[in-house]
């Protein structure tokens, strides 16, 4: 058995002692973020904040349960998003039966239903799939996406074909007096239903079935030599991350008051593993901070440019490659600098470096930027906005000068970054140690 | 008496080649067990196959008195059989008390839980701090099992196979690779953990094995060539010709 | 009927074909370096647009063999500068690479060559009717295709067994480390058979291009199916990948022919059929419009039965 590499996309798993304080300070981060939460709405006051903050609830959810999968359980699934599409179209199913004269089903309870579909589904689709985990684990997750990506196609009747389901949320029967009109309403529902699920899930990983899971990812043979079914404890995961990615799902039906085929498909699943990844699959709040960052890149950068989904790509590629343990891990790395007082020797050599990437990525982007402008574009149309200023797309100026810009920028890298890595050494070095 | 282990002609073939041909041994509860024999011989075979790794080619195996033949790792360790692994086989990502709490977690009456907390577990904690003690890793308990140095991973492989209580224990070289004195600290650990207990030894140390064990099984090509007391097996023509061949200084 | 059946073979083993010139790349990949490679039909991609420009410029034929040498030097590099450096976290960071490198280059293909299909055609010689069968003409592109992939086959299957790269690489297959006790200098080793395998995916999407469509979503399109190929063959079986792929394109390209429905069958046959509730589209459903599904049905069962798949012996 060798040694933890030292870059890597995992964290240790250090078990948390049952003392007091612990416990209280682990309430207070709790309380904290209920507290976060609530006033959120109240300090962005952008109008158009919400509906996205809605959406980072949603991803949020749905993320967590995917590292369920994956970090906690050591399954890579491409296919997650069919449990997060089927309680979705489930609990619009659901939440289309209740009303007046219907059921009796108020529209809070209805992310449990959604869950449940998540469940029942996990639970048929896990029975074989997590005989094994690896490479077979994910060509199957693979297998079963297409499969009920393909139906979705052809069941018209449950999948509501092109068009897709569509379902109100206010004709629902009231509960405790609540009503859900605004996405301001809406948002304290997804916040509440986040925080509650985050929780559990937090919960989950502490559980005897929890930490088997990260036993199970590390050396299924020996887990089943101290009495533990491998096949068993991933088939529990399984099902909870199906039942909280079902959850999201009944979220999404809320929110939206639409599901269609694309809720689960390839390119959902995709995404879910895309966010996961770049916030750090190796720490409870990576996929927190994933969802999130990756939510807000989305929704900016898509009323900005039409290459939106590259620059996303890229990011993940650059994440994979240079920063395995993603933001989490990122900000994990340098909590022995901080506890040692000397994060603020990093500010100069981490400006510089970020002032030169800056460079590099304008340059960069630019370039793209004037790809794209002058391969979809009519030819009549010779010049683009482009950094708050006017640039003649159709001339070879600019392309020189974010080329140059590009170039010079990447000079500068090579030169800062080592520079910005002695020092991260340096600051990280325990304190006493020479 | 029943036996604590009973193989009764075990045979196993791998791709057709015969690795272990026929061993019949039965092993009296509460003895200590050593098994000894070349490199090669099949000892570790003969525990993957009574620890369920792998399936017999034909002969039944008993745990107890009860048939475990076919039965998968997990439920033959349910029944209170555990063994260590001849290469570290650890979990290299969880701390070292992770580990240990993970060993002891079936044995407890936890199983698939997911509605109590392991650190609120009183008895998983107490059980985990008391191993760590006696492994003398308390005060690596936080530490990534993956960056202990190798003795301590020896000493963690016998911890988790130690700590859920199984009464029959199987260790495969719990001092291969050591050094003298580390060899003594884990005699010493064997000798405590396993007391009141069965317990089966692969080992080629042979003052260790005569140190500890109050029978001795040598396997020679898949064949228990001798079973006796550690005396009369010191003294077996048999043994020395097929073994031992020049004679061992013990002590 | 007969000839309409054996139109539809005819067709299923072009296709077929087409799957095996990409499967092989990808199977040898996997069995050699244990990576299963998200991004193989992104290479396909790029070998039929890369030939859709080069075409413009220069012609079909000269695009023929350099489209896929560009491509496999891509590949080269992306296994050079990418795979080799995320490695050593292991084989889930390296699927999840691969993965990250369909994405993108699905997206550069978007911003360089822009969403529409383009009109990628089969060159003018070819552009006639081979032959008739029952009313349907077999264009001579479509032999042209059959041609080209059975010469792929027949070189590879040349390199596998009289060469001494091919026993070397066929037992690399069996006995992944031997390579490197033999001596061979192991990275160039897999950039080499990475750059191969991927320049072989490029020759498929320059012959494919015409017929199957050149637009950015072809690389998602083809992909799954040649992931299921590569599954169901088992991972790192080259014979396993030439069945399954034969046996796949078969299967796809007549059950889009069969206009049957669980309904129809079960009227036929003198059954009652209650047309409503839930389930009334599982009645309505033909044989055509399951297609698509059959790949995935086949993989997960295939899976369930033998992990191992048909004909592999490793399952990771
Ligand atoms: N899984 C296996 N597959 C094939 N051969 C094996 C396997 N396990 C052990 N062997 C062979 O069985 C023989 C005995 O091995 P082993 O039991 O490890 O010997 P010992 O532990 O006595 O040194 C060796 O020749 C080994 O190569
Ligand atoms: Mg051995």
């Amino acid at each position: 058995m060798s040694a933890p590499a030292p870059a890597t996309t995992r964290h240790v798993e250090v078990a948390a002692t049952a003392s007091w304080t612990h416990r209280l300070r682990r309430l207070g981060v709790w309380l904290a973020a209920g507290a976060l939460l609530l006033a959120l709405p109240h300090v962005v006051r952008n109008p158009v904040a919400v509906p996205v903050m809605n959406q980072m609830g949603i991803a949020v959810v749905f993320a967590l349960s995917y590292n369920m999968l994956l970090g906690q359980g050591g399954m890579l699934s491409f296919g997650h998003a069919v449990y997060f599409g089927l309680g979705g179209f489930i609990a619009a199913h659901v939440l289309n039966l209740a009303g007046p004269g219907g059921l009796y089903l108020p529209v809070p309870v209805l992310p449990l239903v959604g869950g449940l579909g998540g469940l029942l589904f996990a639970a048929l689709f896990g029975s074989f799939s997590t005989r094994r985990a690896g490479t077979v684990f994910a060509m199957i997750s693979l297998g079963v996406g297409e499969l009920i990506a393909a139906s979705s196609l052809i069941f018209d009747g449950f999948f509501g074909g092109e068009e897709g389901v569509t379902t109100n949320r206010t004709r629902a029967p009231l509960l405790l007096g609540l009503e859900f009109t605004t996405d301001r309403q809406v948002y304290y529902l997804i916040a509440g239903w986040a925080l509650v699920a985050a929780a559990l899930m937090y919960s989950f990983s502490r559980t005897p079935v929890g930490r088997m899971a990260n036993a199970v990812r590390d050396n299924a043979e020996r887990a089943e030599f101290v009495g533990y079914s491998a096949r068993w404890v991933r088939f529990v995961s399984f099902c909870a991350a199906g039942f909280f990615a079902g959850v999201a799902g009944g979220l999404f039906a809320i929110n939206y008051e639409i599901l269609t085929a694309e809720n689960l498909g390839l390119n959902a699943s995709g995404a879910v593993l895309l966010m996961t990844y770049i916030g750090g699959i190796g720490y409870f709040v990576g996929p927190i901070l994933g969802a999130v960052v990756f939510t807000f890149l989305q929704s900016m950068l898509s009323d900005y440019t039409g290459i939106w989904l590259l620059y996303l790509g890229i990011m993940f590629l650059a994440t994979v490659l240079f920063v395995p343990a993603g933001l989490a891990g990122l900000i994990a790395m340098h909590l022995p600098a901080w506890r040692a007082g000397r994060l603020r020797t990093l500010a100069a050599p981490y400006a510089l470096t970020a002032l030169v990437a800056l460079v590099t990525a304008a340059g960069v982007i630019g370039l793209l930027e004037l790809v794209h402008f002058v391969v979809s574009t009519s030819p009549s149309r010779t010049t683009m906005r482009l950094f708050w200023m006017t640039v003649p797309a159709r001339t070879l100026a600019p392309w020189l000068g974010f080329a140059a810009a590009a170039a010079a920028g990447a000079l500068g890298v090579r030169w800062a970054a080592p520079r910005a890595a002695a020092a991260f050494a340096a600051a990280s070095r325990p304190p006493g140690a020479p | 008496m029943t036996p604590a282990i009973e193989l009764v002609d075990v045979h196993k073939d791998f791709g057709g080649t015969p690795i272990i041909r026929g061993v019949s041994l039965a092993i009296e509860a509460g003895t200590r067990q050593a098994l000894i024999g070349p490199n090669g011989a099949g000892k570790s075979t003969l525990f993957n196959l009574i620890t369920g790794k792998h399936a017999v080619s034909r002969g039944r195996i008993r745990l107890k008195g009860e048939d475990i033949t076919g039965l998968r790792p997990y439920a033959i360790n349910r029944r209170g059989l555990s063994r260590s692994f001849q290469v570290t086989n650890i979990f290299p990502w969880l701390s070292v008390l992770e580990n240990v709490r993970c060993s002891v977690l079936w044995a407890l009456g936890y199983r698939y839980s997911f509605w109590q907390r392991v650190e609120r577990a009183r008895d998983v904690q107490e059980r985990a701090d008391a191993v760590l003690e006696q492994l003398n890793l308390t005060a690596r308990r936080h530490v990534p099992a993956g960056v202990l140095s190798y003795a301590e991973q020896r000493a963690l492989e016998i911890g988790i196979t130690i700590a859920g209580g199984a009464d029959v224990i199987l260790l495969d070289e719990p001092t291969s690779g050591m050094s003298r004195s580390e060899t003594e600290q884990v005699v010493q650990l064997i000798r405590e953990v396993t007391a009141g207990k069965t317990l089966v030894m692969v080992e080629h140390d042979m003052s260790v094995v005569f140190d500890l064990a109050d029978r001795i099984a040598v396997l020679v090509y898949g064949e228990v060539i001798a079973h006796d007391t550690p005396e009369r097996i010191r003294a077996s023509a048999a043994v020395q010709e097929a073994y031992l061949g020049v004679p061992q200084t013990t002590g | 009927m007969l000839e309409l059946a054996l139109f539809s073979l005819l067709n299923g083993l072009v296709f077929g074909m087409l799957l095996f010139m990409l499967s092989s790349g990808l199977t040898l990949i996997f069995g050699m370096m244990g990576v299963l490679n998200f991004a193989h039909a992104s290479f396909y991609m790029l070998g039929a647009y890369f030939a859709y420009t080069l075409g413009a410029s220069v012609d079909f034929w000269p695009a023929l063999l350099l489209a896929p040498l560009l491509v496999g030097g891509l590949g080269a590099l992306v296994e050079r500068f990418g795979l080799r450096r995320v490695h050593r976290f292991g084989h889930v960071a390296e699927l999840i690479f691969t993965f990250g490198v369909a994405i993108l280059v699905e997206e550069v293909v978007q911003l360089v060559w822009g969403r529409p299909a383009k009109s990628y055609e089969a060159p003018a010689v070819l552009d006639f009717a081979l032959f008739r069968l029952a009313d349907n003409a077999f264009p001579a592109y479509k032999g042209f295709m059959l041609l080209v992939a059975v010469g792929i086959f027949l070189f590879l299957f040349g390199v596998f067994t009289r060469t001494r790269a091919g026993l070397i690489i066929q037992a690399s297959l069996t006995h992944p480390g031997m390579v490197a006790m033999l001596g061979h200098n192991v990275p160039r080793v897999f950039m080499v058979v990475f750059g191969v395998g991927s320049a072989l995916a490029g020759l498929a999407g320059v012959i494919a291009g015409p017929v199957l469509g050149t637009f950015p979503g072809m690389a998602q399109v083809l992909g799954s199916i040649v992931f299921v190929v590569v599954v169901i063959g088992g991972l790192g079986s080259l014979t396993g990948a030439f069945i399954a792929s034969l046996a796949i394109g078969v299967i796809q390209t007549s059950a889009v022919a069969l206009d049957l429905s669980l309904g129809t069958t079960a009227a036929s046959l003198g059954l009652p059929v209650d047309g409503g509730g839930a389930l009334q589209d599982l009645w309505r459903v033909t044989i055509a419009q399951v297609a698509p599904m059959l790949p995935y049905l086949l993989l997960v069962l295939v899976l369930i039965v033998r992990p191992t798949g048909l004909f592999g012996t490793r399952e990771t």
